[in-house]
């Protein structure tokens, strides 16, 4: 029980630590890719520590909602992002929230920043909202369904259980797997703005998504809300990470020294699927806003099509 | 604990109801101003809770047959007859619990009325006519409450009787209930020529697996027509929104219960077991009924009208619960069955809280403007900063994030669907992912279809001047918004308790419950067992909570104090009219090209003008009801082709009437010289 509250206050500190450094590590990665120098790896933190200490700008007409939303999306994705095992699993706060809250935590961020995005009345915020909401409508099933197959295949919808049955012998690789995978990449892809669904290195209008819903947001409550990103993009690959690649992730009851290989393991996974994840975007161009649900719409077909493989075979328990 | 004998609850039941046909009959005769109609909201919010009370109490209190009260108008087939038993006693809390604070708000609202006899007596009288549904233990008292129940909410709903709109919805309105209790009337007819008396009791013993079948679907036309099932909701966005708003919230918070009362207690109680395949229609009619109510919902820029196509969303939520448990009790997997009942029942609540919630809310704001168009609002969370708080709640409950009382039922639902590979059909194990889907792209399409609702209504700059000089509603209204907020979040956080409190429905209809939820440690709820999943709203909360309010100190401590307030960021054009911000058409504008091009044939036009021409370019929108154009339209169609036909008969000379006249004499004759 102490152990399960240290480990899991453990983590709450890690992810919000690791995940700026992750989100410089990409841009490293992609500049090396481009073949430009790039800025250091430590850049977002800079980043973050000098929107804090800047003075804040706020739009004339914008409400409390405004003010209070960029706190409550980082407390959400914080939470979040904490019950995603990283390095050990057996989080005390597993017991209290499986893969679906999770999923739909994810949801009450978007929700509150999308109101956000349409709280000052400009067609940017708008524009963006309703983008953002659209895109959602199709990512959030998807990563339901492939919640779906994975529960079907361990039997439970907590990660801790799920992450325990990927690394046990009664794993099969079956195609479910296989499609549950790449439906998981297409919905981290699009719900952390990447290329082809959108740009987060551009503030040009018509490109972005994300960025149009904060356009008007500045100081501690931008900073508030990149660091929220941050978060997202680390809890993703995490969520990759603790499924699909649960080896080395040390157990509820193991000692330090599991411990420690866990989180180098967890540090080398995140690093590779960075990699990947760069790779892919700088191989592929930008999707114009109306060809992104069709992204994502194989991502829910390929869901539905592992969902219902399950429930016809015999495989899920 | 025996809190009062069962006996003794369903005659003080009984009396409420009574009391509230009193009252509107008092209301008749009193009501003259605000005054009055004050006193008679007043005395029906009091009289709603006692009944939510005696509800609870019997829903707590064991007991081993049902006491019925038996009521000496008897009609002429068999003695009226009343009791409560769980089913009823849950659904007799639920929907009181909501009517009584949807009264209490009624006392600062309903004093706006501009003919006040025109609503308020038939107020009292639809609560009494629901309240006579759920305690029947007899077609005919149950028929007669649902048809006082229909015809009170007929009258309400045409109460503004001089706009031509209402007066249609009020023509749909009546066509749609009286053809649904029509079935109903066919159903309890075969149960009880199959079961030989029309007491319930009676008509539990039969077991014939056809007239099961055949009271299934007229059921499922009955009361679905009642609670909005796609394709019969057509009547549900036309009428809900024409009655006064807290009429309003009582229909799709609360009426829409009740049929889906009448549902469960026709199939699940007297119909007999269930075959196999009973669970398909219901499932494939609730998931068409989850995504397309949504989709209307999102194309619709009416406050009220979009809240009522979201009851049809939520219609199908339930109803996906329902399916479930009637295709896992076929199948004798009680627990799994009880999940998935409970899991219904559980949003039946919900909605009921959030449902009227928003339907209040709306009022509000309608009062505060004269405006339900959305277009025409914007900005309202300045000049309505406490009707917009308690909206934003609701809006976060009915779009299922935690961690509202929205999320704990649909968590529910999903795990219930992940039950279903248990299940040894094929159809269902086909047809049940495919429902989840459904069910996981409405709940992402009504979070999108809430952000618009409110940050269209209450975000932004107000696009009018209407919404300019919007006021704050007054202070009953928003107790009792802000009452049905707190609770949307109770039952959020603590969702044990009221699955606990639905274990007797689930024992009675499905002979299983689930283990008991609040002994388990921390408040979380356990619905199968702790490493299959648990959910845990209070820990979620205090997360939540705890990880804003730590972000917040500190970013106080550590971060800079200045703030400035500066214009918005113009582009270089300054002082944007507001007419340049989003409207409700623009936000719905990328789910109306991704869905509606298929569903509603939506079409955009854009009529640019000549060159050099500096006149203004204009944009259309065509959308098509195609559930409208091809389930109503065709019987319009033919309906009034007959009575074009029979016209004619107006203008015959009287030859041919005597003629006609002479004619029927004959054939009468010949009917009754045949039949001998």
């Amino acid at each position: 029980m102490m152990r399960n509250w240290l480990t899991q206050l453990a983590q709450a500190v890690l992810v919000l630590g690791l995940a700026p450094l992750l989100s410089g590590v990409t841009r490293k990665i992609k500049a090396r890719l481009l073949r430009r120098r790039g800025p250091s790896v430590i850049q977002p933190y800079r980043d973050l520590l000098k929107l804090i200490r800047k003075e804040t700008v706020v739009a004339e007409n914008a409400s409390w909602l405004y003010r209070l939303a960029p706190y409550l999306i980082f407390a959400a994705t914080w939470v979040a992002a904490t019950l995603v095992p990283t390095f050990a699993t057996g989080l005390w706060f597993g017991a209290a929230a499986d893969l679906i809250v999770i999923v739909a935590l994810l949801g009450t961020a978007r929700f509150l920043l999308a109101l956000a995005g349409l709280d000052v009345g400009t067609s940017f915020g708008g524009i963006g909202s309703s983008r953002e909401m659209m895109f959602a409508t199709l990512a959030e099933p998807a990563m339901l369904m492939v919640v779906f197959t994975l529960a079907l295949f361990a039997g439970s919808t907590e990660l801790s259980s799920i992450s325990a049955y990927m690394t046990g012998a009664g794993v099969v690789l079956s195609i479910s797997l296989a499609l549950a995978l790449v439906a998981l990449i297409i919905v981290s892809i699009g719900e952390n703005a990447r290329i082809p669904v959108d740009n987060p290195a551009t503030h040009l209008e018509l490109t972005m998504v994300h960025e149009a819903m904060i356009l008007e947001y500045s100081g501690r409550h931008l900073a508030v809300i990149e660091a929220a990103a941050f978060l997202k993009l680390l809890l993703y690959l995490s969520l990759i990470a603790c499924v699909f690649t649960p080896w080395g992730t040390a157990s509820a009851a193991a000692g330090a020294v599991s411990y420690g290989v866990g989180f180098a393991a967890y540090l080398i996974k995140l690093g590779v699927l960075a990699f990947l994840l760069v790779l892919f975007e700088t191989a592929i161009a930008k999707m114009r806003v109306f060809r992104v649900p069709d992204f994502l719409g194989v991502a829910l077909m390929l869901g539905l099509l592992a969902t219902i493989l399950l429930f016809v075979s015999k495989v899920s328990r | 604990m025996t809190l009062a004998s069962p006996l003794l609850l369903n005659q003080l039941t009984a009396s409420g109801v009574a009391a509230l046909l009193t009252l509107a009959a008092l209301a008749i005769l009193t009501v003259r101003g605000p005054r009055g109609s004050q006193l008679i909201y007043g005395a029906c919010a009091l009289i709603c809770a006692a009944l939510a009370c005696l509800g609870l109490c019997s829903l707590f209190s064991p007991r081993a047959g049902i006491a019925i009260v038996e009521l000496p108008v008897g009609l002429p087939l068999g003695r009226t007859q009343l009791g409560l038993d769980p089913l009823s006693a849950a659904f007799v809390a639920i929907i009181n619990i909501a009517a009584a604070i949807v009264s209490g708000y009624a006392v600062g609202y309903g004093t706006h009325a501009s003919e006040p006899r025109r609503v308020v007596p038939f107020y009292p009288a639809f609560i009494a006519g629901m309240n006579l549904v759920l305690l029947a233990q007899d077609a005919f008292s149950f028929l007669v409450g649902w048809e006082a129940m229909s015809l009170a909410s007929w009258a309400l709903v045409v109460s503004d009787h001089h706009s031509a709109e209402n007066r249609r919805a009020g023509l749909i309105y009546i066509v749609m209930a009286t053809a649904g209790a029509l079935t109903l009337l066919f159903a309890f007819g075969l149960l009880a020529a199959h079961g030989g008396g029309y007491a319930f009791s009676e008509m539990r013993p039969a077991t014939n697996s056809a007239v099961g079948a055949a009271v299934l679907f007229l059921a499922l036309i009955g009361a679905g027509s009642k609670a909005g099932l796609v394709p019969l909701h057509a009547w549900l966005p036309l009428a809900h929104p024409a009655a006064p708003s807290h009429v309003s919230a009582l229909m799709s918070g609360v009426m829409t219960k009740v049929a889906v009362y009448g549902f469960v207690r026709i199939v699940f109680d007297l119909a007999g077991p269930p075959a196999w395949w009973w669970n398909i229609p219901v499932l494939i009619i609730a998931g068409l009924t989850a995504f397309l109510g949504v989709l209307y919902a999102l194309m619709e820029h009416d406050l009220k009208r979009l809240l009522a196509y979201h009851t049809v969303e939520n219609i199908g939520i339930i109803f996906i619960g329902l399916g479930l448990a009637l295709a896992f009790r076929a199948s004798g997997l009680g627990a799994a069955g009880a999940l998935a009942l409970v899991a219904a029942i559980f949003h039946v609540l919900n909605h009921s809280l959030f449902k009227s919630l928003l339907f209040l809310g709306s009022g509000a704001v309608l009062n505060a403007t004269g405006e339900r168009d959305m277009e025409h609002l914007g900005g309202l969370i300045h000049r309505m900063p406490v009707t917009a708080v308690a909206f934003l709640c609701g809006c976060i409950a009915i779009s299922a994030l935690p961690p509202f009382n929205g999320f704990a039922s649909e968590w529910l639902t999903f795990q219930a669907i992940l039950l279903s590979p248990q299940l040894p059909q094929w159809i269902p194990r086909l047809l049940i992912p495919a429902v989840g889907a459904t069910l996981a792209c409405s709940a992402a399409l009504a979070a999108t279809c809430f952000v618009k609702a409110f940050g269209i209504t209450f975000l932004g700059r107000p696009r009018a001047t209407a919404a300019a000089a919007a006021r704050e509603t007054d202070r009953w209204s928003l107790t009792a918004m802000l009452i049905f907020a707190i609770l949307c979040l109770l039952a959020g956080v603590v969702p044990g308790a009221v699955m606990d409190a639905l274990a007797p429905v689930s024992k009675m209809l499905l002979g299983a419950q689930l283990a008991p939820q609040l002994t388990q440690p921390w408040l979380r709820i356990v619905p199968i067992a702790p490493e299959r999943s648990a959910y845990n709203g209070l820990l979620v909360f205090a997360m939540i909570v705890i990880a804003a309010a730590a972000t917040a100190f500190v970013v106080r401590r550590f971060a800079s104090h200045a703030m400035r307030r500066s214009p918005a960021w113009d582009c270089g054009f300054p002082d944007a009219s507001p007419a340049t911000e989003y409207t409700a058409g623009s936000f719905a504008q990328p789910i109306r090209r991704v869905f509606g091009s298929v569903v509603f044939r939506a079409q955009e036009r854009v009529e640019m003008p000549k060159p050099g021409d500096t006149g203004a370019a204009r944009a259309y929108v065509e959308i098509h009801d195609t559930l409208w154009e091809a389930f109503y339209a065709p019987v319009i169609r033919v309906v009034e082709a007959i009575t074009e036909r029979l016209n004619r008969l107006q203008f015959l000379t009287i030859r041919n009437y005597l003629t006609i006249v002479f004619a029927a004499l004959v054939l009468l004759l010949i009917v009754v010289g045949t039949g001998r």
